[in-house]
């Protein structure tokens, strides 16, 4: 059994990102530690990009401070291999295609495998572009995270019938951020999600407080949560991680109650 | 791999939540492109409303003054709206109206293409919003109020460089907005398939102009065909009739800025490495780790860090040359053409003025080349008075 599949084993798993590098690296571990003491399931490391087209304004900002305190894809790398010496829990990079393409799709993932990140999510790589990465993730067995959006509509079977590690999916129209309600009709998809899915499905994109979770995680497999941890660090910079410690555990509980 | 491939160059590199919807617009395109009412009446539209055909413009004096190949320009500049944007704008928004949407969306450097957008916005009664770098609306002050002019609301975008690529990226972003009732007029051969494929379509009128007028003119084709080059809108436009002209050469000029070497540069070809961004692959200016390069020329209109996927091929199999050309350059030849045609033209594209300055001479009498003039000048009087150290109150 592979560990992104523990981070759903009987539970609703919480799936908490943050951007490596921001404010700082250390600040930046530190929070991710804060988050697995929480009791976080599956921690997603953002690698930061210049110009992160599927984001909002919050995780735009987590970018930018990442790259101006000179944070790269190797100390990605790095931080994510201290993080693994530490915890058994799933961690998946999330970043854009261009990073992973420069760096090299085999040389990338062979880095994944040797450090033990388990899997890697790429807004800008559909279905249609997965071909890109595909080999070489396989080679050596890392999951692609493919994502369904309000507007997939009848390509929900071909994206979930190969889906791997876990199916994100996108709650509502537009990019990443907090909001405080959501129109789409979640339930419908997620029927449809789970028709042709093998692998676990969490919904992420604008999911901010426990109310929230609760209700996202009664329909799916988990809850995704991004822009609501990071605003914590727009607000409290290198000292955030006893705050991300009180809304993680907070998110965790909800998500399980 | 997918669709809308020119080599390995193209693709469809944009988030899910996106991919219905450029799938329905290949669909729809596809479809109307061959449709005879469609046709018909973009044909009306480019005739009667933005002026069409653009003249094929000998340039005596200049060629005289060079003395060497014969001197033709294309004057885009001459078109309604003052730039070879509105040659894709009225097909693309024609196209939105056919797929029901009632609301455009576009990014714009210069502002040539807002502009554009905004205009066959208001012809056609859609709703627009212009997406424009901050930087930029400072630099090009007067456009942004021909646009709110026109009844456009235009967002300064002051992420990133504030500059062409994060007014891109922040279009993108509202698109995934709002993606029921809008339609994104990308101003460029560029982003994910179909654009590419659509606006070198719409601009193509430019060399199929071109070629005819040049055959009646001189009875010959050409010996080169030049452009300016940022995203390479007129660019492919002047190229694509000529592409199976073997013998024709095609030049692409791009923006040096300060100078291939100095980093302040925006000249793709000569700097960019291969990459996937803004929905392609393609070649970018871009660091090693794949983060996106601030870019800079005088012109806001090339002030872009990648190129267009069907330029990356042209240029992959020598079909194509492109060559960089500094600020300072394009601003002897802004004055040059001022001064001995009388014809202000964009900074943009005194950038292919310039090269055609060099290659011009070296050239023989029975040489032909045409440059395309994409826009004209009026939005640089004030930047280029400015260069030349003038304090000028608009």
């Amino acid at each position: 059994m592979n560990r992104i599949q523990n981070a759903f084993n009987n539970k609703k798993a919480f799936i908490g990102f943050l951007t490596a590098g921001d404010p700082t690296y250390e600040a930046s571990l530190e929070n991710m530690r804060a988050m697995i003491k929480a009791g976080a399931d599956l921690i997603e490391i953002g690698i930061p990009f210049s110009d992160p087209i599927a984001e909002g304004p919050v995780i735009q900002g987590a970018d930018v401070r990442a790259l101006k305190a000179g944070m790269t894809t190797d100390k990605a790398f790095e931080l994510a291999k201290t993080l693994r010496s530490e915890t058994d829990i799933p961690l998946v990079f999330m970043t854009y295609l261009n990073p992973v393409f420069k760096y090299g799709y085999d040389r990338f993932f062979a880095k994944c495998a040797e450090i033990g990140v388990d899997g890697l999510i790429c807004p800008d790589m559909p279905f249609e572009e997965k071909s890109e990465a595909d080999a070489a993730a396989k080679a050596h067995g890392i999951s692609v995270i493919s994502m369904i959006a309000p507007t997939s509509e009848e390509r929900i079977k071909s994206i979930a019938e190969s889906a791997e590690g876990f199916l994100y999916i996108v709650s509502s129209l537009g990019v990443t951020g907090v909001r405080s309600e959501f129109s789409t009709d979640l339930g419908s998809i997620m029927e449809n999600v789970k028709k042709y899915a093998k692998v676990p499905a969490a919904i992420g994109f604008g999911i901010s407080n426990p109310e929230q979770a609760k209700k996202m995680a009664a329909i799916s497999d988990g809850v995704i949560v991004g822009s609501a941890i990071v605003r914590i660090i727009e607000k409290y910079g290198e000292n955030s991680a006893d705050e991300i410690y009180k809304f993680v555990r907070s998110m965790t509980d909800a998500v399980n109650s | 791999m997918s669709k809308g491939r020119y080599g390995d160059f193209g693709g469809q590199y944009i988030p899910e939540t996106l991919m219905n919807e450029i799938h329905k617009l290949e669909e729809a395109y596809e479809h109307y492109k061959n449709d005879p009412d469609f046709v018909a009446e973009l044909d009306r539209l480019n005739r009667e409303y933005a002026g069409r055909p653009s003249l094929l413009y000998y340039a005596e004096k200049m060629t005289k003054d060079l003395g060497g190949a014969k001197i033709y320009f294309k004057r885009e500049d001459l078109n309604h709206t003052g730039s070879h944007k509105i040659n894709n704008v009225l097909g693309q928004c024609l196209l939105a109206k056919k797929m029901g949407k009632t609301r455009i969306i576009a990014e714009t450097g210069a502002g040539q293409h807002g502009v554009a957008a905004a205009t066959a916005a208001a012809l056609m009664g859609l709703e627009c919003e212009i997406f424009m770098g901050k930087e930029d609306t400072v630099r090009q002050a007067l456009n942004v109020y021909r646009m709110e002019l026109l009844g456009a609301k235009v967002n300064p975008v002051t992420t990133g460089t504030m500059t062409l690529k994060d007014a891109v990226n922040e279009a993108m972003r509202d698109w995934t907005r709002r993606v029921d009732d809008t339609l994104y007029v990308l101003g460029s051969v560029m982003g994910p398939h179909p654009f590419p494929m659509i606006v070198r379509d719409f601009q193509s009128v430019i060399s199929r102009e071109a070629r005819e007028q040049i055959l009646e003119k001189e009875g010959k084709l050409p010996t080169a065909v030049m452009a300016c080059v940022g995203g390479g809108s007129n660019a492919m436009g002047m190229f694509y009739n000529f592409i199976n002209d073997k013998d024709v050469r095609l030049i692409g000029c791009e923006a040096a800025g300060r100078g291939v070497d100095t980093g302040e540069t925006a000249a793709t070809i000569a700097t960019g490495t291969l990459g996937i961004f803004h929905g392609m692959k393609s070649l970018f200016c871009q660091n090693e780790y794949g983060q996106i390069a601030p870019v800079y020329s005088i012109s806001a209109g090339l002030d872009y860090p990648g190129i267009g996927p069907e330029h990356a091929y042209l240029h992959s199999i020598g079909r194509a040359e492109y060559v960089p050309v500094t600020d300072d350059e394009a601003v002897n030849a802004f004055e040059y053409i001022a001064r001995t045609e009388g014809i202000i033209c964009a900074i943009e594209s005194a950038h292919a003025v310039a090269h055609l300055m060099k290659i011009a001479p070296t050239m023989k009498k029975d040489d032909i080349i045409i440059c395309c003039l994409s826009g004209r000048g009026d939005k640089d009087v004030a930047a280029i008075a400015r260069y030349r150290g003038i304090d000028l109150h608009e």
